[in-house]
């Protein structure tokens, strides 16, 4: 397969998206003028000249139908677009061009008054609600009862690369560079609205520099980009989507309202869980963060209820960021099991304990594998646990409170079907192997190599690897997690099939495609890794800054394929949930309707000197019932309980409980 | 592209000359921030004036003071040793400040005046009186973690985001100024000003003045000074709040002389005289240093988000006295 990427930069015209003004309404007239009479400007884009978009298409998905009508649907919404002969020019083209807008009101932001309703499934697929047993019941007798509310607040993906399109329209083909985490997923995506075949939409990501899940679909940037490419034939387009722009267009994480109700008895036994959860989608487009499904399967108790409410703004649509739902919902559960832990005064190690589970709680099935007590216990030996003082406010050093904090963290293992992988036998014993699914920095092209050579039995210098290009056929995007678990299987498969096929010899040329096989056994287990995280928070005894000097994740996450690999992806994990623990925060100004925090020195992200000593362990295994590799995928369970561990440990250090993230200094200056 | 003219004298009269005669035209230091504002089209100047090419960054050191040049790198600065033996605070304030990147390209007078970190500011949708005079004031009722608790006005309520700024005017440095009507000496705490109803100003400066140099004067409050500052994060993070705090003991540990400044707090470096005035003569105890912080902060205005700047100047200036009367800077 010639390798294309290169190719398409050359004589390229660049791209300077126009955003709306105002949160709902209607665009009334575009005043591209000036704009065109700008030296180097060649053309302005708005729906009065755009491409058509969804023909035939039932229920297009909105987010992409760019330029398609006059409606405003939030602040921030691309309503025109500049193509120039440099980046310059369009830019200074972009903010040439007036538009005019007929404004209506908007509801930007969820409050009391808010009207919620209870979405019909939240994100990927899973009930809004569950109700097993009687809660309130069990709440209404219980002898302990922890009664909080717990909030995150809106978070956007930041990955260091922002979103970049290089598109070229040959005339039948669309041909688009794309930093993505699923250039399949982008093809088959834009295809349709386009009017296109997906094997007429090539995408290919050879690069690209972090996604954090805000890549991992297509978002209006792309489709801009596209439909500029189409007025150019034969010219690419490039588009550089700004970091002021991603924090309106490429997806973000809902704010979350937790209303956690546990019960137990006066041993920390729970007896009732309740987690009642408030967020927002856009109204035209839903995302419904799956906030409460950890919740689930935790821990077990009799009477156990969950709800997510969704309130239906004027605003950008929210996506997946990184542990969509395991995050905000673990940083409620896991504090909430730290207040139960100091109202019954039992240790937080050994409350959990009390409160594993034999089976799942939610399906009555059993796990594939459930170490969550052996994380807790190898976490507690390296972090010096048994010398933890009981009480809060308890030890000092020098001007800082010192205290430590845990939390369990759990994700579900994903294993995507649609994945299709090719051996092709080649000179003098190599292989290539092909798959779709693309590298975004975590070292997966490292990882499918090694399970192609591992498969094959010859030696990963034998294999020739192809990848991030959606013309080799269906993969599905890095992310949930479930990358190497996935696209892995659809290797294995491809190699197994290859070997009986075409024996341990074969000559020259010969080929294999294959998807991945089911596994039965998957269907009868619940199927989640498990962690245990730890952290030492030190807490500044006058102006309440926090500091956290340890960091420590021990997780059972299966079969580890490359160890380097996977312990830089605990760390990122780990780091990533610190972030979202002190610093990470968007502010939309509900008289606007947009993030007023986006750049990176108003939404922070942890900076290097935050980061002290990060560990993480696992635990020896293999679980083949998730993949016929052993694996369980491990990119966001670091994420997963970190933020609790730092307030449960800020608790620990200063006897002040934080309930909302980011957990600062304001909160404990004195 | 917007074309502009670009300018790189060699001779500071010259520069002045160039930007005096030029309504549009403005001084670039190292650019950290005025690149910024151009690309984000807050502010458009039709003539970039460079003043880097000027020579002025060297750092002499006479027996009575320290004149910094205005092309001192604040990395180069923060490291000189004559600067870290007698004036800790000024080092201690680069230190805190941006990043080591940032730093390295960052000029003397080009940090003293950077522009607000106002979000509003940095966003041309939004209304903003100091970007654009008299189109009203989005962080009033807006986002106000690092709002003004003291002396904004109805006008703006931004605070000026140097940390070197809050040194120099609590160690009474003065700023060297070079006009087209001849050279000026400007007090530190007398640069900038209060918005009052004129925020597109920031300082006190004239059009076309420029800073060649800053003066600081030798004392054994400024060799026993520091720097202390809050912040969302460890580093690469603009102040909650700040202080500078020099400290001058008599023999029985009263306080002898004191110059307190705080950053974060308003629309310049804010010196706190009545806090000086309270302390002096006074044990430094802990409570004495709070009381007269409580005599500064009498009149400061909050809202919810700002609130928390009240206790968090008080206890970031009794930490920077902690910290002088331990010994350490
Ligand atoms: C992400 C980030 C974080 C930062 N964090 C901090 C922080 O924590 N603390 C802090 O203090 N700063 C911080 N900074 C700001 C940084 O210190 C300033 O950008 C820098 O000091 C400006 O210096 P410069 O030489 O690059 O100025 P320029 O950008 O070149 O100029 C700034 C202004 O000064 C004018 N000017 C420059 N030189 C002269 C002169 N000689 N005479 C008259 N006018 C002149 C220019 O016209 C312009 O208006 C941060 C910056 C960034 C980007
Ligand atoms: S506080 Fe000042 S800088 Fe900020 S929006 Fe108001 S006027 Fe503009």
């Amino acid at each position: 397969m010639e390798h294309r990427e290169g190719a398409l930069g050359k004589d390229a015209l660049t791209l300077w998206l126009v955003q709306s003004t105002i949160a709902r309404g209607r665009v009334l007239d575009v005043d591209a003028e000036a704009a065109l009479a700008h030296p180097g400007v060649v053309s302005v884009l708005d729906h009065t000249n755009a491409p058509i978009l969804g023909q035939g298409v039932d229920e297009p998905d909105l987010e992409l139908m760019v330029l398609q009508s006059t409606e405003v649907r939030f602040r921030g919404q691309v309503v025109a677009a500049v193509l120039a002969e440099s980046a310059e020019a369009a830019r200074e083209g972009a903010a040439l061009v007036r538009v005019s807008y007929a404004e209506q009101d908007a509801e930007v932001e969820f409050g009391p008054d808010t009207t919620l309703e209870i979405p019909d499934k939240v994100n990927p697929d899973y009930d809004a609600t569950s109700d097993d047993g009687d809660v309130d019941a069990a709440l209404a007798q219980a002898e302990v009862v922890v009664d909080q509310t717990y909030r995150t607040p809106y978070e956007h993906n930041n990955p260091l690369e922002p979103h970049a399109t290089t598109a070229l329209w040959d005339g039948e083909r669309l041909r688009l560079v794309e930093a993505s985490q699923g250039p399949y997923a982008v093809a088959s995506s834009l295809a349709p609205l386009l009017g296109l075949d997906v094997a007429d939409v090539v995408v290919t990501s050879p690069y690209v520099g972090g996604g954090f899940g805000s890549k991992g679909m297509a978002h209006a940037p792309a489709m801009t980009a596209a439909l500029a490419a189409i007025t150019a034939p034969r010219r690419p387009v490039r588009l550089a989507v700004t970091r002021q722009q991603m924090f309106a267009l490429t997806g973000y994480r809902t704010r979350t309202v937790s209303h956690f109700r546990l019960g137990a008895r006066p041993d920390g036994v729970l007896v009732a869980i309740d987690h009642d959860v408030v967020e927002q989608t856009s109204r035209w487009k839903e995302f419904a963060e799956q906030t409460a499904t950890s919740t689930r399967t935790m821990y077990a108790a009799e009477n156990r209820r969950t709800v997510h409410r969704l309130a239906r703004l004027d605003v950008a649509v929210p996506s997946f960021m990184r542990a969509p739902g395991e995050m905000p919902g673990m940083f409620a559960h896991e504090v909430a099991m730290d207040e139960l832990a100091v109202a019954c005064g039992v240790d937080p190690i050994v409350l959990r304990e009390r409160n594993e589970p034999t089976v799942d709680p939610e399906t009555g099935k059993p796990f594939s594998r459930r170490r969550l007590v052996e994380c807790l216990q190898r976490g507690a030996e390296l972090f010096d646990w048994a010398e933890r003082p009981d009480d809060a406010r308890s030890r000092a050093d020098g001007v800082w409170w010192v205290g430590t904090g845990v939390a369990s963290s759990t994700y579900p293992a994903k294993v995507m079907p649609a994945n299709q992988a090719t051996v092709t036998s080649c000179e003098a014993g190599e292989y290539r192997v092909e798959v779709g699914a693309v590298d975004i920095g975590t070292g997966s092209r490292t990882a499918m190599k090694q399970i192609a050579a591992d498969a094959l039995g010859v030696d990963p210098s034998c294999v020739q690897l192809e990848m991030a290009d959606s013309s080799i056929g269906p993969a599905t995007v890095a992310g949930g997690s479930s990358g190497t678990a996935s696209w892995g299987a659809a290797v294995v498969a491809a190699a197994q099939l290859f070997r009986a096929d075409h024996g341990d010899s074969p000559d020259p040329g010969l080929q294999t495609t294959a998807s991945a096989a089911d596994i039965p056994a998957a269907e009868d287990h619940a199927l989640h890794s498990f962690g245990a995280i730890f952290a030492e928070v030190r807490v500044h005894r006058w102006t309440g800054e926090l500091r956290v000097p340890r960091l420590l994740g021990v997780f059972s996450a299966g079969r580890i394929v490359n160890p380097v690999l996977a312990r830089s992806q605990f760390y990122g994990g780990l780091i990533m949930g610190l972030s979202s623990g002190l610093h990470e925060d968007s502010y939309r100004d509900p008289r606007f309707g947009h993030v007023v925090t986006q750049d990176l020195a108003s939404y922070h992200v942890a900076a290097h000197a935050d980061i002290g000593d990060v560990r993480a362990e696992w635990l020896d295994e293999e679980d083949f019932v998730v993949s016929p590799m052993g694996t369980r995928g491990l990119g966001e369970i670091g994420i997963v309980g970190t933020a609790a561990a730092i307030a449960n440990a800020a608790f620990h250090a200063t006897g002040v409980r934080v309930r909302s993230l980011p957990v600062t200094a304001d909160s404990f200056v004195s | 592209m917007r074309p502009f003219a670009y300018h790189r004298p060699a001779d500071p009269a010259e520069a002045v000359a160039l930007v005096a005669a030029d309504p549009a035209a403005s001084f670039l230091g190292g650019g950290t921030n005025l690149v910024d504002h151009l690309k984000l089209g807050v502010t458009r100047p039709g003539t970039l004036v460079d003043v880097t090419g000027l020579g002025l960054d060297t750092v002499e050191q006479t027996d009575a003071s320290l004149r910094i040049g205005t092309n001192v790198r604040n990395s180069d600065l923060a490291a000189h040793p004559a600067l870290r033996a007698g004036w800790p605070a000024v080092s201690r304030a680069l230190l805190a400040g941006a990043s080591g990147q940032i730093r390295n390209q960052a000029t003397t007078g080009g940090n003293l005046l950077q522009r607000t970190r106002c979000v509003y500011f940095q966003d041309v949708t939004t209304p903003c009186n100091k970007r654009e005079s008299g189109s009203g004031c989005s962080a009033i009722g807006g986002y106000g973690r690092y709002n003004a608790v003291l002396g904004a006005s109805g006008q703006c309520v931004a605070t000026h985001p140097s940390d070197l700024a809050v040194a120099l005017a609590a160690l009474d440095a003065v700023v060297v100024v070079l006009g087209p009507d001849g050279e000026r000496r400007i007090p530190a705490t007398e640069l900038h000003r209060l918005p009052e109803e004129h925020p597109e100003h920031d300082t006190t400066l004239r059009h076309g003045e420029l800073i060649t140099a800053v003066e600081l004067p030798s004392s054994p409050l400024a060799a026993r000074s520091t720097y202390q500052k809050a912040r969302d994060r460890a580093s690469y993070a603009f102040a909650l709040v700040s202080a500078a705090v020099g400290l001058d003991l008599d023999e029985d540990g009263t306080v002898r002389d004191v110059r307190i400044a705080w950053g974060g707090v308003a629309h310049k470096p804010w010196r706190a005289t009545r806090a000086e005035d309270a302390l002096r003569g006074e044990q430094p105890t802990e409570d004495a240093v709070r009381a007269a912080v409580d005599i500064e902060l009498t009149g400061a205005n909050t809202d919810d988000q700002s609130a928390y700047k009240l206790p968090m100047v008080r206890a970031t200036t009794t930490y920077a006295v902690h910290r002088l009367l331990e010994g350490s800077r």
